[in-house]
């Protein structure tokens, strides 16, 4: 199927009237995903979002349930968020990052319902990459600038329009509704040719790297690795597959909430314990946790990788520090 | 879809300084619902998120024993915000409890088997919960002889003092006490956890052993040297915790998560670990 440029404002305007629509706008400078009220404010041309697009599903910060106390007893509500949602205009990178968390938020005992509910409940619209950036390295990750994994629907853009891919039942369930129209041969033709050409940085080769780093942990690579690096947790913050969070009271009076926040490996805080002892004590054994979850733990436990190679650990460190090269050196070592 | 992240009311029925430098207090909730009481089904080895309302939440091993109907005990050290707010309530206030959480010792694995249960400090906690368990008579028959080290700084520090008495009393657990330095007044043994179990020398089929780093690191030689293979030598770890339920990320030992995998590990599962923790 296939949409023209200019009729995306209005088919987000009808989409919006039934739906709560996420799309990238423009705010403060910044590309974000918020939900909009009028198709225009969308802005489907930006290189990727400042913040993760795990946010729409696992919120910097949340209310999971409030509560009262009183001489009543515990009175609580519980802030489950089952709103039907589009995500419209997700990269690849966010896209496939939703599937790695899903591994997260439901093992074999317990489901996350604050996490599950929104993902229930939410279409992805994927947005292939023409110009993926200078830091992107999904191609690498058993990603890519067109991988559709975690896109419902996908869009080509082609220049004057949009070739529109049906992924998911329920992806295509809400196309066959829209009535776009069929796209031509040709039109397949460019989005076929840019999908099979454009290639992010793939140089990073991660074959055998879990095994490798199974063996590394006290390898004096990680040493130096980390010392450059500030401890100010951007890389952790920003990456689409880092899922570690606090949970935190907030209270005033008789009325309280159990709030949950983004949080990270990279902080001394993290780990401590109530007696002071700290298994992660310095930024070597933080440094080490970052590199091991993401090669070598979380492919132990859900059989792939956590890392889907957006590069905003790379755009937005402080000190230049690049998880490319530290994998590369990896790599090297004998 | 159950919500693992919300609690279960509960009373505090009692607030009880368990130690002579009162640091430690032994809470007793009882639930308020009848269902609650029914659908919490634990193990010796497990704990539970014990929520101060407005304060927040903190991870606890559970020290009752599942035969001890209706009610959850845990021993708290005062040292954080949660654990504060804990001491100073008062008889009758209503908490929340998340769990239980983790797995526990295998107790269905030991069935038939003779143990030595180490305890150093505070940490005897799931182990009280787990010899309780033992103890009970429907129980007492499935488990070949129990032996029970138990080591504080001073006898002012051990928890459960009546019930080490009563355990002192009965001819089917061979219960050791030891305190670090001679105090007046003290018929139990003196030195070290370590020190002790040499000489105590225990001939198990199992061991489990929970206490502070420094008296577990050196006690783990002493059980080899005793015997124990690392497949009979039962661990309890603890780490900083939030969720409890494999989700937030933080108490994670290599791939293991201390809360959904564990606390409980042998220590042939901890050998193949990376050691941090």
């Amino acid at each position: 199927m296939i949409i023209n440029k200019n009729e995306i404002p209005s088919l987000l305007d009808k989409l919006a009237a039934e739906y709560r629509v996420m799309a990238p706008v423009k705010k403060n400078g910044l590309v974000e995903f918020a939900a909009i009220k009028s198709g225009e404010e969308a802005c489907l041309t930006y290189a990727n979002t400042k913040k993760p697009g795990k946010e729409i599903l696992f919120p910097q910060s949340e209310e999971l349930f409030n509560y009262t106390v009183d001489a009543e007893g515990v009175r609580m509500q519980d802030n489950v968020d089952p709103t039907s949602t589009i995500v419209f205009g997700m990269r690849p990178c966010d896209a496939k990052s939703l599937v790695l968390l899903d591994n997260v938020f439901k093992n074999d005992q317990y489901e996350d319902v604050y996490y599950l509910t929104r993902r229930n409940n939410t279409l992805i619209v994927g947005l292939g990459c023409n110009e993926p950036a200078a830091t992107c390295f999904c191609s690498s990750m058993a990603c890519g600038p067109f991988s559709k994994e975690g896109s419902d629907i996908f869009l080509t853009d082609i220049g004057e329009a949009y070739v529109v891919e049906g992924i998911s039942e329920k992806g295509k369930e809400l196309l066959a509704k829209l009535g776009l129209a069929e796209a031509g041969a040709e039109a397949r033709a460019a989005a076929a040719k840019l999908q099979q050409e454009v290639k992010a940085d793939g140089t990073i080769n991660i074959e055998g790297l879990s095994d490798k780093l199974g063996g590394m942990f006290e390898h004096p690579f990680w040493d130096r690795l980390h010392e450059k690096c500030l401890g100010c947790a951007a890389c952790t913050y920003l990456c689409p597959t880092c899922h570690c969070f606090d949970i935190a009271d907030e209270a005033k009076d008789c009325n309280g909430c159990r709030v949950r926040n983004w949080d990270a490996c990279m902080f001394p805080l993290f780990t401590l314990h109530g007696s002071g002892h700290n298994p992660r004590p310095n930024g070597k054994a933080r440094w080490r946790q970052r590199l091991m979850h993401k090669f070598n733990y979380f492919v132990e436990r859900y059989n792939a990788t956590a890392c889907v190679g957006c590069g905003r650990c790379i755009k937005n460190c402080p000190v230049n520090l690049d998880i490319r090269q530290a994998l590369a050196d990896i790599r090297a070592l004998d | 879809m159950r919500n693992p992240y919300l609690p279960l009311p509960m009373k505090l029925v009692k607030n009880f300084t368990e130690t002579s430098d009162k640091l430690i207090h032994t809470f007793t909730f009882e639930f308020l619902n009848e269902q609650d009481a029914e659908n919490f089904q634990y193990r010796p080895g497990q704990f539970a998120e014990v929520m101060v309302y407005g304060k927040g939440e903190a991870p606890f091993g559970i020290a009752s024993s599942p035969t001890e109907k209706g009610i959850l005990k845990f021993s708290v050290a005062k040292v954080g915000v949660v654990s504060t707010a804990l001491h100073m309530l008062e008889e009758g206030t209503i908490v929340g409890v998340r769990g239980p959480l983790g797995n526990s010792y295998p107790l269905e694995q030991l069935k038939g088997k003779s143990l030595t249960i180490i305890g150093g400090g505070f940490a005897f906690t799931t182990l009280r919960s787990t010899i309780q368990y033992i103890l009970d008579p429907a129980n007492r028959g499935d488990y070949g002889d129990l032996t029970v080290i138990y080591g504080a700084r001073n006898p002012g520090l051990l928890l459960y003092k009546d019930e080490l008495a009563a355990w002192d009393a009965r001819s089917d657990i061979n219960l050791i006490t030891t305190i670090d330095r001679e105090v007046e007044g003290w018929t139990g043994r003196v030195g070290f956890i370590p020190t002790v179990t040499k000489e105590v020398a225990p001939k198990s089929d199992y061991a489990i052993i929970c206490g502070p780093p420094v008296m577990i690191k050196f006690t783990l030689p002493v059980l080899v040297e005793c015997g124990f293979t690392p497949d009979r030598i039962i661990m309890s770890l603890e780490n900083r915790m939030k969720c409890g339920i494999g989700m937030c990320g933080r108490c994670n030992v290599g791939s293991k998560y201390v809360c959904k995998d564990g606390p409980v590990f042998t220590k042939e599962q901890l050998d193949r670990l990376p050691n941090e923790y």
